[in-house]
């Protein structure tokens, strides 16, 4: 089972201490907010939740996979414009 | 430049402009696919919404769904209508998603239209909100919805009242199972979103929240909420009345029906125009009287990309159509660059505007936007510091896809095209070398250099 970090974009105000503890995986922006790697490998995972853990803000979450956002029989493609509606 | 609403702006496929269609009510209420206007049937005859009579005298009366609400849901499946707000998302995929949830659903009625550079939502609420109505009622009933909304933005009070007089008359006539609650929001950028809409509906501000849940698994009242754009409830109403078949009858294979555009800048009749989807960019420009001497378009919106017009002339304007060139119709905005305009510079105004309209929540797209803006500001102007462009280019692989919405992500797909189009202006004001127009502007004392409308931003806090 795959894991991956995932950041709540609104929650996070950059305390940067999750790049700190996993500097592995995480990398800082110019404006202090995380840049995350696609996937946590095993060896990784304690380390991480250890970051999740941390977080002042309560923004860093280790889950197993991303979430089917829509049916699951529509394309990624697909996936990705219904995100967009303005 | 202000963007009134100006009566003299409604073209329509079909009009040659100098006089009225022979029969204005066809015989079988049945407007021809391909040369008569649909939903903006007859919007050059009042200036003023088409009352209820008016209304059913041109498409018939309010469909009743002998099959039930599943016989709806396959029309719209087989007529393959997509939403008209910008995602251009499968309709029928959405509305069944909704009806197979077990709590009953809620209908939304997007009449935001955020997009500064579109004014199709207006215009039709304005011209047909009996379509519109109709197709609000119509998709509750198929979704099995006790509840409907209809969001439309504070800042068109006057669009609020002819709604509200149009829902007045469906209550005296008794049309509806279904009553529509009028509501007004704040008028962000960002405030158009559909998870914006269910926060605010909620209670909670007008700005975009984290999802999932998306709204169709939990929305308003933390029931299955629907929610399309107005004209794509618009074209259900009459999906509803004439069938699938008919609806395709119109557009292509890949994009079906018509669509409502918008097209400003360059043309001599800027407008909302109603096409066949498909049509080819340059035949829609041409419909508003595209201007000699413009070179280059932005496509979609604010949230768009620019583009040379030589290079996608041809191409139809539909998401399919777009694709190969990384661009995508949007809500059908096109804005023609005028020849003596500098596109870096409108660019530049673009990013400032949506750098201030975001909600001001999520790190990369608070000071990204700004920074990015001010990169193509400095690159506009010809007084760069530094570097502007390689730091643009680091920026917008930085930002993208790491706001809780995607305003962060349209903001830089602009900037990016801007940068790429006006890729030989770029490096010559990179130079300390600004365009000549820039020049000729300041000459002539005329505001050469802002085309597009770009709205006053709002007061801070001002999101309930």
């Amino acid at each position: 089972m795959t894991m991956t970090l995932q950041v709540d974009p609104i929650a996070c105000t950059g305390h940067g201490l999750c790049a700190d503890l996993l500097p592995e995986l995480i990398e800082l922006d110019e404006w202090g907010y995380p840049i995350l790697a696609d996937s946590v490998p095993p060896d990784l995972v304690a380390h991480a939740r250890r970051a999740v853990s941390a977080c002042p803000a309560l923004a860093l979450r280790l889950v197993r996979r991303q979430h089917q956002l829509v049916p699951r029989h529509q394309s990624s493609a697909r996936r990705a414009r219904y995100e967009g509606d303005r | 430049m202000s963007h009134a609403y100006a009566d003299d702006g409604y073209g329509s496929h079909g009009y040659s402009g100098d006089g009225y269609p022979v029969d204005p009510h066809p015989r079988d209420k049945r407007p021809d696919a391909r040369t008569t206007p649909r939903l903006t049937l007859d919007w050059q005859r009042a200036d003023c919404a088409a009352t209820l009579r008016e209304h059913s005298a041109r498409f018939g009366p309010l469909p009743r769904h002998a099959g039930g609400r599943s016989d709806l849901l396959d029309q719209v499946e087989a007529s393959r209508l997509t939403g008209r707000g910008g995602a251009g998302f499968p309709t029928a995929t959405k509305m069944r998603a909704v009806a197979a949830r077990r709590r009953s659903a809620v209908v939304v009625a997007n009449g935001m239209e955020s997009e500064p550079a579109s004014e199709k939502d207006k215009a039709l609420l304005a011209r047909a909100p009996h379509l519109v109505l109709d197709g609000i009622s119509l998709a509750a009933e198929a979704v099995g919805a006790a509840e409907a909304h209809i969001c439309l933005p504070r800042t068109r009070g006057w669009l609020v009242d002819a709604v509200l007089a149009a829902i007045g008359e469906r209550q005296q006539a008794g049309i509806d199972q279904i009553s529509v609650a009028v509501h007004e929001l704040p008028h962000h950028y960002v405030s158009s979103e559909e998870t914006s809409l269910v926060h605010w509906l909620n209670g909670g501000e007008a700005k975009p929240t984290t999802t999932p849940p998306r709204p169709f698994e939990r929305g308003v009242g933390k029931r299955p909420t629907l929610i399309d754009n107005v004209e794509t409830l618009a074209h259900v109403a009459l999906i509803a009345r004439f069938g699938a078949d008919w609806f395709r009858e119109a557009g292509t294979r890949e994009a079906s029906g018509t669509m409502l555009t918008t097209v400003t800048g360059a043309v001599s009749r800027p407008g909302v125009y109603e096409v066949a989807a498909g049509t080819a960019v340059g035949d829609v420009l041409e419909l508003a009287g595209l201007q000699a001497g413009a070179e280059a378009v932005l496509i979609g919106g604010y949230f768009g990309t620019w583009h040379d017009i030589a290079a996608v002339d041809g191409r139809p304007f539909t998401a399919g159509g777009l694709r190969p060139v990384g661009a995508s119709p949007g809500a059908g905005v096109l804005f023609a660059l005028p020849a003596e305009a500098c596109g870096l510079a409108e660019a530049a105004r673009i990013a400032r505007y949506l750098a201030s309209q975001g909600a001001q929540q999520c790190g990369p797209c608070l000071f990204g936007l700004p920074a990015i803006a001010d990169d193509l500001g400095q690159l506009a102007a010809g007084r760069p510091e530094g570097d502007p462009l390689s730091r643009m280019q680091r920026r917008f692989g930085v930002i993208t896809g790491r706001g809780a919405c995607h305003h962060p992500d349209g903001a830089v797909r602009m900037a990016a095209s801007a940068v790429r189009t006006f890729q030989a202006d770029a490096h010559a004001h990179a130079q300390r070398r600004p365009c000549l127009s820039a020049y000729s502007g300041r000459q002539h004392g005329r505001q050469q250099t802002a085309m597009l409308p770009v709205p006053r931003p709002f007061a801070e806090g001002d999101w309930r």
